[in-house]
């Protein structure tokens, strides 16, 4: 195929022990994924069963106000429906009624579950399953939890999609599934690349609109395009398609891994994956070592955010020449991220879960060049004199494959320029 | 259970956290899951505050719920006060934790901490962020505040300010100025600068200024009662409140009223010849019930604009706010739905809002300039630069902006004479919008049920029924600039319905032009 990734000889990561501490986490829910995911999907609409909390919750994380009525709501539990003065389930349907004669254009509902319909147990599923049958055919209501006790940040989506395989049509067709929600102009790169190999039929999930024709099967081999999609990869697998295992497609050598593991898979000749990706890896190390320049030497420190951490890592460590001092991840599924531990060498502390204050404390001791964390600690840690870069910028933004790798380590060598620029202070 | 797609205000704990993150030496154990850490960056991102908000959060999950979460929570609090050494602790619970029912401010109480330690009771599933953040406020006086001996020189606290609250950085300095014309100093600003040790020197002031009743007017009650303190019912926001606020506060401190107008323009700037052009501009109003009913004042007596409607999103103000509305002539929209809010904006063709941020995007949609004047706030309600909204630099200030997303005097002059001029053609908008402001949707939307009172008429009677644009009318009328088009439209079609008018001819527009004239 095309030459071996330098594996780091001190060893990696896999295998190394891992820092887990319990206290604050200072991450996101998983009902956040839906900022995205209704992009994505556009005749979907979420419709969270929950609190003002997580009403609130969506409007600060998309950070905009809506500039059209959003495919996406909160059903707000009141006094009566937890006192039992109401029963929920026929609220429930009410504004579900309500919401779908208002919006016929609406193909497919998500009924996510929040904190509060958790613990009051409020049944979704039997709740989708009814409405199901009483909106069918005109509209699909699938139900999913993004709850902060279940779920953090992106595995709301993990959530999401794998409620969508249960449903998915039987087929036996060998096909390609590309599973993540990517920005269309990033899929469609992807898809370019490896029908240029002939590859296909090549289908993705989450599909844009629900009547698209998608089916799983014994047929069907996948690659996960995001690390965060362990809950997606059980179900799939139980629908018999089969995983195929690789780095994540970040940075050059993560895209041409990824792709090196579809194509082994389908028979591609070396020759043929040379010729295909050639011109865009050659883009991309040229893009990358441009961007690199600010970031060769300078350590970095991961908070627990997006997940992406450990591909992150590896990329920035292994293409740009950072050094990892923490690679923090909210979880970590080394039945995902294996590969990509075994790519990042030995060194950086790899912790799992979080304790916030105990995290910054070892922050502050390493005083690193790069902070990756969340929005809340991004100004103070700024304030501290850290340059910081925000996590969640990284699901917002175009950042995988080879067209996209400069970008990627550009958004990281921003920071780092800024500090360097600005002449703020007294001299 | 209601369907919500935004929302005004946040749950009542984030109230509670605007009160904690506006002091210092507080802090607020919250027995909350994962992700309600959410709330941190309203603070660190738009108010661009350098320190993470003074809250600890317990972080339970599903695994915990069946075991212990109680314990969770004795040990964040204790984690919490071993690290941060706080004056005093409030606790609470976010809309999660308040159903499994553990009690936070009963096991506080339990733990026997060495700092005075203030349950929090905010019932999440019925209020909302500034009910939150008054009740906290006022327990927290209401816990730490005690009547002592008064200061020698007359002294008032400034009670309301909060983080994450719309210009009160800036309005604190600006009271602060009159109060000291006056010969009167402060004593405490609270909740925002203050600290538990300054809460409990509150008593040794002659008196309050209730700055935002949103968010302190259960304690400045709490206080005149208890600690004999009378407080301030006047907002000084413009120039005719900033007066009476200073005849409220020579009244009660018996200190002679003066104020500096010096630096005051606003009237002059009202008065010059330029402003003509703001006679009688129909402007709508919401917001918080404070900065409304402020705003509702000023753009009547002030700018000399017509107020069309106004209303508010917190049921708290909704009295005073009807009130005014009704001595106004008009109905108020209490509402905490912003759909409702546009259709209201829609039917009334305002040729101004003065909103919130969210009505500034409505604004945006519908093609009609919006000024903020309330919360919620947004990155951009956080200027760089001093941006009072109350005392003499607030009025200056609310003239600037609430007239700069007009079109000026002049060029709406211009926009008439050269109304088929190329660059002043429909689609390219009002300069201050770059040429790239989206064109307006439907003209004015639906016409209201017209009011009988018969007039000379043109054009076919039909008694009643649909109204329809002759072709040479609808051209005629798209040489109307686009910004009073809707109007246009709209008086018009009101005024042939009112005479039974079927068909709108260019007599008919003009006719209902000269019924309209002022």
């Amino acid at each position: 195929m095309t030459e071996l990734p330098r594996l780091p000889t001190s060893g990696g990561c896999r295998d190394v022990p891992i820092l887990k501490q319990r206290g604050q986490r200072e991450v996101f829910c998983g009902l956040t994924g839906i900022i995205w995911l209704h992009r994505k999907m556009q005749d979907a609409f979420f419709l969270v069963i929950g609190s003002r909390t997580c009403a609130h919750l969506l409007q600060s994380a998309a950070g905009v106000m809506i500039f059209a009525e959003p495919r996406f709501g909160t059903a707000i539990l009141e006094e009566t429906d937890l006192a039992g003065l109401a029963d929920a389930q026929t609220e429930l349907d009410k504004v579900v009624d309500e919401l779908l004669t208002r919006r016929p254009d609406i193909k497919q509902l998500f009924l996510v579950g929040s904190c509060p319909s958790e613990v009051i147990k409020l049944d979704l599923a039997k709740a989708a399953e009814r409405m199901t049958q009483r909106h069918a055919p005109s509209v699909r209501v699938l139900n999913f939890s993004g709850s902060g006790i279940e779920t953090t940040f992106t595995q709301g989506e993990d959530a999401c999609l794998a409620s969508m395989v249960p449903v998915l049509p039987k087929t036996e067709d060998r096909q390609l599934l590309l599973v993540g929600a990517l920005p269309d102009v990033v899929e469609e790169q992807a898809i370019g690349l490896l029908e240029a190999m002939g590859i296909g039929p090549i289908k993705v999930l989450p599909a844009p609109r629900a009547s698209d024709d998608l089916g799983v099967g014994p047929g069907t081999v996948y690659a996960l395009t995001q690390p965060f999609l362990g809950d997606t990869h059980d179900a799939l697998t139980r629908r018999g398609a089969r995983h195929i295992p690789a780095p994540f497609p970040f940075g050059e050598e993560g895209t041409t891994q990824w792709l090196a593991a579809i194509a082994t898979e389908f028979g591609v000749s070396a020759d043929l994956f040379e010729q295909v990706t050639a011109a865009p890896r050659a883009r991309a190390r040229k893009a990358i070592a441009q961007a690199a320049e600010a970031l060769k030497g300078k350590s970095i420190f991961f908070f627990p955010d997006s997940q992406l951490e450990i591909p992150l890592a590896r990329f920035l460590t292994r293409e740009c020449g950072m050094t990892a001092i923490e690679v923090g991840a909210p979880f970590i599924h080394k039945g995902l991220v294996g590969p990509d531990l075994d790519l990042l060498a030995e060194g950086p502390t790899i912790s799992e879960g979080q304790d916030v204050d105990l995290q910054l404390d070892r922050a502050r001791a390493a005083r690193p060049d790069l902070t990756v964390c969340g929005l809340g600690l991004a100004n103070p840690l700024e304030a501290e004199g850290l340059a910081t870069k925000w996590a969640i910028e990284l699901v917002f933004t175009p950042v995988h494959f080879y067209e996209q790798a400069g970008d990627l380590a550009g958004l990281f060598s921003r920071p780092i320029r800024r500090a360097d620029l600005l002449k703020l202070e007294v001299s | 259970m209601k369907l919500t797609v935004w929302t005004y205000e946040g749950p009542p704990h984030v109230g509670a956290m605007r009160v904690a993150t506006g002091m210092t030496g507080l802090h607020y154990v919250l027995h909350a899951p994962q992700g309600d850490t959410y709330a941190d960056l309203l603070f660190t991102m738009i108010e661009r505050r350098n320190h993470r908000p003074p809250v600890t959060y317990t972080t339970f999950q599903a695994r915990d719920l069946g075991a212990d979460t109680a314990n969770l929570f004795k040990t964040a609090a204790q984690d919490a006060y071993d690290r941060f050494k706080p004056q005093a602790i409030i606790v609470g619970a976010s809309c999660t934790a308040e159903l499994i029912q553990d009690d936070p401010g009963g096991m506080a109480e339990t733990m026997g901490l060495p700092v005075p330690t203030i349950p929090l009771e905010l019932p999440s599933y019925q209020r909302k962020e500034n009910f939150g953040a008054d009740e906290t406020f006022f327990q927290i006086v209401k816990t730490l505040a005690r009547p002592m001996e008064r200061t020698k020189q007359i002294t008032a606290n400034l009670i309301g300010p909060t983080a994450l609250g719309f210009r009160h950085r800036d309005d604190i300095q600006e009271v602060t100025a009159l109060l000291s014309d006056m010969g009167i100093s402060v004593n405490v600003v609270a909740p925002m600068t203050s600290s538990p040790a300054d809460i409990a020197r509150m008593g040794a002031a002659h008196f309050n200024v209730l700055m935002y009743p949103e968010t302190a007017e259960s304690a400045a009650r709490w206080m005149e009662r208890e600690l004999d303190q009378p407080y301030t019912k006047v907002v000084p926001i413009g120039v005719g409140a900033t007066r009476d606020f200073v005849a409220e506060v020579a009244a009660i401190s018996g200190n002679e009223a003066y104020v500096d107008t010096s630096r005051l323009r606003l009237p002059w700037y009202s008065k010059s010849v330029d402003s003509t052009y703001l006679t009688g501009k129909r402007v709508f109003l919401f917001g918080d019930g404070t900065h409304v009913l402020a705003a509702a004042r000023v753009a009547s007596e002030e700018m000399g604009f017509e107020v069309v409607g106004l209303g508010c999103y917190n049921r708290e103000m909704a009295r005073p706010v009807r009130a005014k509305a009704r001595e106004m002539g008009l109905e108020a929209t209490i509402t905490d739905d912003y759909l409702e809010v546009e259709r209201v904006i829609e039917a009334l063709q305002p040729e101004m809002i003065l909103g919130t941020q969210m009505e500034r995007h409505i604004g945006k949609r519908l093609g009609i300039p919006c000024s903020v004047i309330s919360a919620p706030v947004h990155v951009q309600d956080f200027p760089a630069r001093y941006s009072p909204q109350m005392g003499i630099e607030g009025a200056n200030v609310l003239f600037d902006t609430w007239v700069h997303p007009l079109v000026m005097g002049l060029e709406e002059h211009l926009l008439h004479m050269f109304r088929e001029d190329f660059e002043f053609h429909d689609a390219a908008g009002p300069s201050h919008h770059g040429g790239h402001a989206p064109s307006p949707g439907a003209e004015g939307g639906a016409a209201p049920r017209p009011a009988a009172s018969p007039r000379d008429f043109s054009g076919t009677e039909t008694g009643g029924g649909q109204v329809i644009w002759l072709a040479e009318a609808e051209k005629e009328l798209k040489k109307i600039p686009f910004f009073v088009r809707g109007k246009a439209r709209r008086n018009t079609e009101v005024f042939a319905a009112e005479r039974g008018v079927a068909q709108i001819s260019v007599d008919t527009l003009y006719e209902a032009k000269a019924h309209y004239a002022r």
